[in-house]
């Protein structure tokens, strides 16, 4: 029974192909796709039903149904997008099955034929929606990590220092994570100074010298003072080109200066070793000379 | 190279880095110092967000072109967007209708050296030159 059934889905293979592209059509599954082109949904649904093909014909051993699930999830399509597709899939084989063996003499035997057909509809369908899902775990909880490494990290250097460097483009998105670390990170840091330290961030653009002035403007809110560093000269340039005024809050080149700022505003000494070391060794660079 | 070199759509934020990053390159190979190269990138981003924020859609395009001198590169963007309202408002330093800074497009005539704006309610088109000197 279940050979016949299968036999006479696989003969049948070009109609119920077509049926059930129709039928896709009909349930408006391609809905979710508005923003994609109907060509791309075409060939995506002929790839979903070769599929299903494949695996009754290799009888659920085939690993192109994890391929298959992990590109939805590439594509960002719904779940519902392979769910509804097998439910499709299921009404159109079994009436295909119903009108090829002609009347059915028993309600048996039409009861038969439903269960032989879930019987592989369902396991295709489950290894679908779990790949679908680990898939998407994966990749949700792999961004969040990226996300949160990359986007604003703060280290506390010492007592009421603290510095924020940010390596590489800064959209919308950032620019918000930036200001609610930023923020969250004065008031738990306890932090006098924040050195925010651009040397990494290519292009600062408008848009990005906006957040930062507003993330200042923030933090000096809270009680405390930003020293904007990492200023390369040709950022400086288009800075100055752009003609943004950054004068409301101390600017440096490079981090070494800003923290020399900062220690300066939070009243550490500077007890500078290498003036000492040096006039030392000009000493004895004289003495050597004079011999 | 000559002509046309790069085509780039802006329909989304991170088509904005695209266009950048495919400007820088073309700066590179075209010769451009190290300054410059940040200066086209500035005012390509300036542009691209522009069209991103105001038009949602457009494409910036890059040419290679003669004149002044042998060589200049030339970027184009444009959008069939709601146009700007008031051109010369919007080249005045600190307009903005978005609450943005607004000194994207003042500063990006004053980044490159020849800059052309053509704006009508069917969308709007800047032209641009940064010259090899
Ligand atoms: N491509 C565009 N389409 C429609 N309006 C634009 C476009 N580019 C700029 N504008 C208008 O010009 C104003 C000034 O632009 P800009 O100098 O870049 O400053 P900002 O983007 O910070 O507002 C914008 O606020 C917007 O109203
Ligand atoms: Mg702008």
């Amino acid at each position: 029974m279940e050979k016949r059934l299968r036999n006479i889905i696989l003969g049948h293979s070009d109609q119920i192909i077509k049926n059930w592209l129709v039928k896709l059509d009909d349930n408006k599954v391609t809905e979710y796709g508005s923003t994609i082109s109907q060509e791309a949904i075409e060939q995506t649904n002929r790839e979903f039903v070769n599929v299903i093909f494949s695996n009754i014909e290799n009888n659920g051993e085939s690993n192109d149904l994890q391929e298959f699930s992990e590109k939805i999830v590439n594509l960002g399509w719904p779940l519902g997008y392979l769910t509804e597709g097998m439910q499709a899939f299921r009404s159109v084989a079994i009436r295909t099955i119903l009108e090829d063996i002609g009347e059915t003499k028993n309600n048996e035997e039409f009861l038969s034929i439903m269960e032989g057909v879930n019987d592989w509809v369902d396991p295709i369908k489950n290894r679908l929606i779990n790949e679908y899902s680990s898939n998407w775990t994966n990749i949700v909880s792999l961004q969040k990590v990226a996300l949160q490494e990359l986007s604003a990290p703060l280290i506390p250097v010492m007592e009421g220092i603290t510095v924020m460097p940010l390596v590489g483009t800064i959209d919308t998105d950032r620019a918000k994570l930036i200001m609610e670390n930023l923020l969250n990170g004065v008031i738990k840091n306890n932090a006098e100074v924040v050195l925010i330290d651009i040397t990494g961030v290519p292009v600062v653009d408008t848009m990005v010298a906006h957040h930062i002035i507003q993330a200042a403007e923030a933090v000096r809110l809270v009680g405390s003072q930003c020293i904007l560093v990492g200023i390369r000269p040709e950022i400086a340039q288009t800075i100055v080109n752009l003609g943004i005024d950054l004068r409301n809050f101390p600017t440096k080149s490079s981090l070494q200066k800003g923290f020399r700022t900062a220690l300066e505003m939070t009243g550490a000494k500077v007890v500078s070793e290498s003036e000492s070391e040096g006039d030392e060794i000009e000493n004895i660079l004289n003495s050597i000379e004079k011999e | 190279m000559k002509g046309t070199l790069s085509n780039v759509p802006i329909a989304k934020e991170l088509d904005i880095v695209g266009a950048r990053q495919t400007g820088r390159n073309i700066a590179t190979e075209l010769g451009f110092s190290s300054v410059d190269q940040a200066r086209i990138a500035t005012a390509i981003s300036e542009l691209a967000r522009n069209i991103y924020l105001y038009a949602k859609k457009g494409e910036i395009t890059f040419q290679q072109v003669e004149g002044v001198a042998p060589v200049g590169l030339k970027i184009i963007a444009k959008d069939n967007g709601p146009g700007i309202k008031d051109i010369s408002k919007s080249m005045i330093d600190g307009y903005s209708t978005s609450g943005g800074l607004g000194a994207g497009l003042p500063g990006v005539k004053r980044l490159m050296d020849d800059f052309d704006i053509m704006s009508s309610d069917e969308g709007t088109t800047i032209h641009v030159i940064k010259w090899l000197r």
